[in-house]
């Protein structure tokens, strides 16, 4: 069955990881602009950066039969750092036309502070005022639940981005039932230890439903699976769910959000 | 699936996973310096999550997650309020 890694940082990952995603059925990934595992040290790292994602990874990807999107923003980390965020902001709309980028993100919060909030409010108004869809962080751990709250404060005085054209991303137990009541598209991150795990990704698509839900594996610098999507398509195999319904979820969810984007989405 | 179903494939791993708490609070305990973070606030959130885990109420997990999360500033006002 092909499906889609709707967030995943192939930066991070060796090329044979794409060989054995694309033994899995992967036919596209898209990978939100993150932070490195280190404060950059400049803008032009940054710029680096998204050329590194627009034009290197889609030729790595293309090796294996694999379409690479991406997405472009300050993340919330390095968000803290107000003056360099709004230099990497300006940055954007150089590589904002490139063929794979399909909006602005992960934009978001790590720890809530004022200046995560004060460049998260910029990046939706830079996006609002371009039409793109946008992709978000919600904090880990403790950080979770108060991060998404603020976040969908923030969300709702910005009336010009459609909740449609929205995915708040890493949602869990307790904080997917109020993304999705506001209209958003939710992403369930199947990371160990600090985000879901299979098994409850399965358990939350049962309780809630699988309209605007999108399931991850992030993969990145920390111990993590890329193949997590297929774990997750083997566990809804295992409690019954036919094909169909789980090809929407892997499958039909990601290119129905994406096809939004501004510059178009073909797997 | 059925709860017969649900409990014949979680069973083996539930076991697991509760030996493994009970060996991390033994762990705990034998530690040095045991009866100087007894008032840890981490260690009065697990003995709450492990509390939900009794309560025979669904949304386990769900209160589970709150027991370890910040709570929300209900008066907080976000900067592109309106």
């Amino acid at each position: 069955m092909n499906y889609i890694d709707p967030h995943i940082h192939m930066i991070s990952r060796v090329t044979d990881d794409y060989h054995r995603l694309a033994l899995a059925g992967c036919v596209a990934v898209s990978e939100p602009a993150f932070w490195a595992g280190f404060d950059r040290g400049g803008p032009e790292a940054f710029g680096d950066y998204f050329r590194h994602l627009t034009e290197h990874e889609p030729r790595r990807a293309a090796q294996f039969g694999i379409k690479h999107f991406s997405w472009l923003c300050v993340n919330a980390k390095e968000a803290e750092n107000v003056a360099l965020a709004r230099q990497v902001i300006k940055l954007i709309p150089e590589f904002l036309d490139r063929p794979n980028v399909l909006g602005i993100g992960e934009i978001g919060l790590n720890k809530n502070t004022p200046n995560e909030c004060t460049i998260f409010c910029e990046q939706l108004e830079f996006a609002a005022n371009r039409g793109e869809l946008v992709l978000i962080h919600t904090p880990h751990l403790e950080d979770k639940y108060k991060g998404t709250r603020m976040i969908l404060d923030m969300l709702k005085n910005e009336s010009r981005l459609p909740p449609e054209r929205v995915c708040v991303d890493h949602v869990e137990e307790h904080t997917i039932r109020p993304v999705l009541d506001a209209g958003f598209w939710c992403g369930m991150t199947l990371y160990p230890v600090t985000k879901c795990t299979p098994q409850r990704a399965a358990d939350l698509v049962e309780l809630h439903g699988p309209d605007r839900v999108l399931v991850n594996s992030a993969g990145d610098w920390g111990p993590s699976n890329p193949l997590a999507v297929p774990e997750f398509m083997l566990e809804m195999r295992l409690r019954g769910h036919d094909a169909v319904a789980i090809g929407r979820l892997v499958h039909d969810n990601p290119r129905a959000f994406f096809g939004g984007a501004r510059r178009g989405f073909s797997p | 699936m059925t709860a017969k179903i649900v409990l014949d494939r979680c069973y083996l791993e539930t076991r697991c996973k509760i030996i493994e708490l009970a060996a991390n609070l033994d762990r705990l305990e034998r530690g040095e310096g045991a009866k100087t973070i007894i008032d840890d606030p981490r260690l009065a959130a697990i003995r709450t999550a492990l509390g939900v885990l009794l309560d025979a109420r669904p949304g386990r997990a769900e209160r589970c997650q709150m027991v370890f999360s910040l709570p929300h500033d209900e008066s907080w006002q976000p900067p592109n309020a309106r």
